[in-house]
């Protein structure tokens, strides 16, 4: 059994073990109710997503590279019809969603299986940025067209752009054996491990609000949230080519970005009077919902692993 | 439509299914159930009417053992135009079809769907008739909807607004875009003692009206 397969299966049994701790943990609050509470009923949906997602997502390991790109692919089409929906635009912006979800998307997602990186790295927020917005104004339509223009960019960035930064994550790796697969399972693990430990324990114990009306995240719960991500990089930094302690610092940083970021689409999900961006993924919204953190982890964990990779 | 051959029914049923599957892959069409369940009672389902998208979509919202007995009510010129139409809307979706042309129709449309309703079938029927393109979100209703309601007081009339449709594919464009779409079915409108023809389709309206988003970012009507 080579290397990668050995650190894979054990990692996803590792995952296997946790969730099946919280699954039984979840059926004996359920025996013990008499009456459903829906409280537990949303904490059972929510682990039951969390099989399908590491299943999914083991089976795309071990399946190779471009059934993890095709993944991250599919997942960034559904973040993008999520952004689209709520976005402003007219029918003079037909033509540019158009080519956003079926050309721009799949373009950017080919050059992260075809490992292009400097392609990969200006297409949309350069050359995109540029010529996206051309497309729009030959229809002759001004009316709110810088709004437009900007949230159709927008929505390329986070759902597409960023996003692709996770399964680019891959070909980090200075074997180049596609170990860096595993980088993608390590970023996912950390930044939703410092989610949770804000969402079940900061929210309760947690004082002094970051954004009192918007959100009840505390500075304490986010703290708790990044500490924890530490721990974890920690215990996990033998699937990554880092040590120790460097595996820790990424994923403090990966956190504390990835907590950001919440707050960030929280405030658009505000202002246009959603609670959750679509109802895909049961118990946790929609893909948006479930993926917010780790858009905005993955470019910087990207940018400083390579940084790190290259300077070492 | 009984005397179609085993594998024709069979295929008109895959192709059913295809066109299900392949709404809910670009539109990731949900619905809302907001003033009914999905019950298997008898209904007509009344909705507004931008594209030629809309029955499919509600079509393809409803759970299958709903959509086995549910039958739409279609114009004749459009879906007898070729082989292919004829084919969707007499076998996949075993429409009701009816002539919109007074002078070259031979029956009476309400003949038609009366006699649908009675083999146990529910509608879904457009009363703005003609495809609303002008910028009033909804055209006046057409006599059909009271009709029904007077011969055929069993039957619940159900309020069906599509919301965001109009933004997948608008007027004149050839590729749709795959913008999420929802379906939502409010609470059922009854023909009341004595109430005139006028009176109870702009209640009816006013129903169906009411369950459209806000405008604007968000909402989405």
């Amino acid at each position: 059994m080579s290397p990668f397969l050995r650190d894979t299966l054990l990692l996803a049994l590792g995952v296997s073990a946790l969730l099946l701790a919280l699954t039984v943990f979840g059926e004996r609050l359920r025996a013990r109710r008499a009456i459903p509470d829906p409280a537990v009923e949303v904490f059972m949906t929510r682990i039951d997503s969390w099989w399908a997602m590491v299943v999914a997502f083991t089976l795309a390991i071990l399946i190779g590279p471009w059934a993890v790109v095709l993944l991250f692919g599919v997942a960034s089409f559904a973040a993008l019809r999520e952004f689209y929906t709520y976005s402003v635009h007219s029918r003079a912006d037909h033509l540019s969603l158009a080519l956003a979800f079926y050309i721009l998307l799949p373009v950017q997602f080919l050059f992260v299986i075809l490992d292009l990186q400097r392609l990969f790295a200006v297409f949309i927020p350069v050359y995109v940025f540029l010529l996206l917005p051309f497309v729009s104004v030959l229809r002759g339509s001004t009316e709110g067209f810088l709004a437009r223009v900007s949230e159709t960019q927008w929505g390329l960035m986070i759902a597409v752009f960023c996003l692709s930064h996770i399964p680019a994550l891959m070909w980090l790796h200075p074997d180049g054996s596609g170990r860096g697969m595993l980088l993608i399972a390590f970023l996912i693990l950390v930044v939703q491990t410092g989610d949770l430990v804000d969402f079940y324990l900061g929210r309760r114990a947690g004082r002094r609000r970051i954004v009192p009306g918007l959100s009840p995240k505390t500075w304490e719960g986010a703290l708790w949230g990044i500490a924890a991500a530490a721990g974890l990089g920690f215990v996990l930094s033998w699937i990554t080519p880092h040590g120790p302690l460097t595996a820790a610092a990424l994923a403090a940083v990966a956190s504390a970005a990835g907590q950001a970021g919440h707050l960030v689409l929280r405030a658009i999900k505000r202002d246009r009077g959603l609670r959750d961006w679509s109802h895909l993924i049961p118990g946790q919204g929609g893909f948006l919902d479930q993926l917010d953190s780790a858009i905005f982890a993955a470019p910087v964990f990207y940018h400083l692993t390579r940084l790190l990779w290259l300077t070492t | 439509m009984t005397t179609a051959s085993f594998p024709r029914r069979l295929f008109a049923r895959i192709a059913g299914q295809a066109l299900v599957l392949f709404a809910r892959a670009i539109t990731a069409v949900h619905a809302e159930w907001r003033g009914v369940g999905p019950s298997p009672r008898q209904r007509v389902y009344f909705a507004n009417h931008v594209s030629n998208a809309d029955m499919p979509m509600i079509w393809s919202v409803l759970p299958h053992h709903l959509r086995m007995h549910t039958r739409p009510v279609a114009a004749a010129d459009y879906w007898l135009k070729n082989r292919l139409r004829a084919f969707a809307g007499g076998e996949v979706f075993r429409a009701v079809l009816i002539d919109r042309r007074p002078e070259a129709r031979t029956e009476d449309p309400m003949e038609a769907i009366l006699e649908a309703i009675d083999q146990g079938a529910s509608l879904i029927i457009f009363p703005e008739g003609l495809r609303n393109q002008g910028p009033e979100p909804l055209k006046p209703f057409k006599s059909g909807l009271y009709n029904i309601a007077s011969a055929r007081p069993g039957v619940e009339l159900v309020p069906t607004w599509i919301a965001n449709l109009n933004a997948v594919m608008p007027k004149g464009e050839i590729i749709p875009l795959p913008l999420m779409v929802r379906v939502i079915f409010g609470e059922p409108v009854t023909l009341r003692d004595g109430e005139d023809r006028g009176t109870f389709l702009t209640r009816a309206a006013a129903a169906l009206l009411a369950l459209k988003p806000s405008d604007g970012p968000g909402g989405r009507g």
